[in-house]
């Protein structure tokens, strides 16, 4: 495959009691290229996020980001790098409004803090009314974000992400809670903003007919090891992906 | 200028002419705004979700630093006695700040209320510096130089304190509608997510901790002041819990609260135990009750509610008119 290498893990292994939720993982990201991570529940995604991301450490193993090692950086050092995330609950401030979220997510990308100026003053404001006119959201930007449904949840998310400007986002089932006759279509709306800021996209999806129209490269979980990794092509057709993760969906 | 504001502003007119007409009220008038000041402290935590039950620390700091201050100098001077009591309050804040925005809720309120006593035991213990439970003097200072009279000097400290109060709520709002004041705010509401904005969570909870002890620290000083003598009560973890009961009564919504609180509470100490010995402690006590239950908001909640009504009443009353 070619593209630079972004981010790697290397023989990664967690286990939280007797559940082994990460095995023997070797997989590498390249920039440009939209990698979906599909398998079972309980297989292990959103625990490599999770240790990707720097919120959990592997027991053993290594992650690479830009060609460093960043295991034992936290979160929000991970963040600083240039790797954003987006959650499979959402995670929102809660007693702030849609526009609000945006905008301490572009104070903290800028490291504006400015303890005296009101933050709907703050020079990123232009940017973030237009990465909301990006996701269709302008329309809710004074609505408390708690009073929106789940999809429009997902999508104040995945934009407090990308407010951050990452190099890489990781996305951990972003269509679930959307109504199913949307799911296209809100995936168009992020795929286009992904494309605007050039940002290399992992992605958690149950949902194959999303994967194979928005992955450039698809890797199954299973049992915390990964089975496949490979086009979606190869892999979507493959009679114990069909068999073991494909099937299960249906 | 709109209703909204026009009532708070002639609030702060009230309190600001009331000594003039009624020259007894200007002792427990600059008292109850030198209490407000922890309260706002306080208020500023609370806005992150955190409750201090320690915050007399801040405060008696500051006090102790004053009257020291004023000892070794043989008397003091009243700008340099505040400023001493401030940096002394930042410098605890700092130490003990670095450790308890480790920790979240009733570990955070707790480990205050642990280094709130451990200061006063050590005033009450260390009597031979500290004066024990006698505590120290705080001589009347000198104002920017001038030995004034004790009525003159009185009228000044209530006005120094009105201004300091007026500054500091001020600044204090600012900081809360700014991006790192809207941070802080998140710590309430979702920690992980601040994580996952690149930003440390204990850092900003931080740089609120320094700002409620910077309060702690003015109101503890004009404190000191306004009372002639600081004692280890100052410090002692009733004191705390008035701060956050104030706090409550007051709203702890707006900066506002704080000084509303403060004044109410006063009031009814002073003038419910005028009737009997005890009986202010049964009237806040109520009051706090029915503000819990009935106002959860405080005061200066309830007061934005009723003006939120006003506003929109007049609307659907057009509404009505036009059907
Ligand atoms: N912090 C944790 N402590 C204990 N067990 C955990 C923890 N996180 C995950 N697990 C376990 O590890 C396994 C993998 O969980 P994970 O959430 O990564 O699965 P997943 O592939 O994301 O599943 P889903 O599709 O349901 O989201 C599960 O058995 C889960 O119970
Ligand atoms: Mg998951």
């Amino acid at each position: 495959m070619t593209g630079r290498v972004l981010m790697e893990a290397k023989g990664v292994d967690i286990r939280f009691g007797g559940v082994v939720a990460a095995h023997e993982i070797n997989i590498q990201i390249h920039e440009g290229h939209n990698l979906a991570i599909i398998g079972p529940n309980g297989a292990g995604k959103t625990t490599f996020l999770n240790i990707c991301t720097g919120y959990l450490k592997p027991h053993s193993g290594q992650i690479f980001f830009d060609g460093a090692d960043v295991t034992k950086l936290q979160p929000r050092h991970l963040v600083r790098k240039g790797v954003a995330r987006a959650f499979q609950i959402p995670q929102l401030f809660t007693e702030h409004t849609v526009l609000e979220n945006l905008l301490i997510a572009a104070a903290a990308q800028s490291r504006r803090w400015a303890p005296f100026v009101p933050m709907q003053r703050i020079p990123e404001r232009d940017m973030m009314v237009e990465l909301l006119g990006m996701v269709k959201c302008s329309h809710i930007a004074d609505r408390p974000v708690s009073e929106l449904p789940e999809g429009q949840r997902k999508l104040i998310d995945i934009a407090i992400a990308l407010a951050l400007k990452p190099k890489l986002l990781f996305m951990d089932e972003p269509t679930s809670g959307v109504a199913s006759s949307e799911k296209f279509e809100v995936l168009d709306i992020i795929a286009n903003a992904l494309t605007e800021a050039k940002v290399t996209a992992v992605f958690v999806e149950h949902d194959i007919g999303i994967v194979e129209r928005f992955a450039d490269e698809v890797a199954v979980w299973n049992r915390g090891e990964v089975t496949f990794h490979g086009t979606p092509g190869d892999i979507l057709s493959h009679p114990d992906v069909i068999r073991d993760v494909i099937g299960e969906e249906v | 200028m709109s209703l909204r504001t026009f009532l708070p502003a002639v609030l702060v007119a009230l309190v600001a002419v009331l000594p003039m007409m009624a020259p007894t009220t200007q002792v427990l008038l600059t008292l109850a705004l030198a209490k407000g000041l922890p309260v706002l402290g306080v208020i500023v935590l609370l806005h992150a979700g955190q409750v201090s039950f320690g915050h007399a620390l801040f405060f008696g700091v500051s006090a102790y630093a004053a009257a020291f201050l004023a000892r070794v100098y043989g008397g003091g001077e009243l700008i340099s006695m505040v400023a001493v009591g401030v940096l002394a309050a930042v410098a605890v804040g700092l130490v003990v700040g670095i450790f308890v925005v480790r920790y979240r809720h009733i570990f955070f309120g707790m480990l205050n209320l642990a280094f709130s006593m451990i200061f006063f035991s050590v005033l009450e213990k260390f009597y031979y510096l500290t004066g024990g439970s006698d505590g120290l003097p705080v001589p009347r200072p000198t104002v920017a130089g001038f030995d004034m009279e004790r009525a003159g000097f009185e009228t000044v400290l209530f006005y120094l304190t009105l201004a300091l109060c007026l500054v500091a709520a001020w600044a204090t709002h600012r900081f809360l509608c700014s991006p790192i004041g809207n941070m802080m705010r998140t710590i309430k509401t979702n920690e992980l997510r601040l994580e996952y904005l690149g930003v440390s969570a204990r850092g900003v909870l931080l740089v609120g901790y320094l700002i409620s002890a910077v309060l702690c620290g003015i109101g503890g000083a004009l404190m000191a002041v306004a009372q002639g003598v600081v004692t280890p009560e100052y410090v002692w973890w009733v004191r705390s819990g008035e701060f956050v009961f104030i706090a409550i009564l007051g709203g702890s919504g707006s900066v506002s609260g704080a000084f509303v609180g403060a004044l109410i509470y006063e009031a009814v100490r002073t003038y419910a135990s005028a009737f009997a010995n005890d009986i202010w402690k049964m009237v806040l006590g109520v009051v706090l009750l029915g503000v819990i239950l009935y106002a959860p908001a405080g005061v200066a909640g309830l007061y934005a509610q009723v003006m939120d009504r006003c506003r929109t009443r007049p609307a659907n009353k057009t509404v009505d008119e036009d059907q």
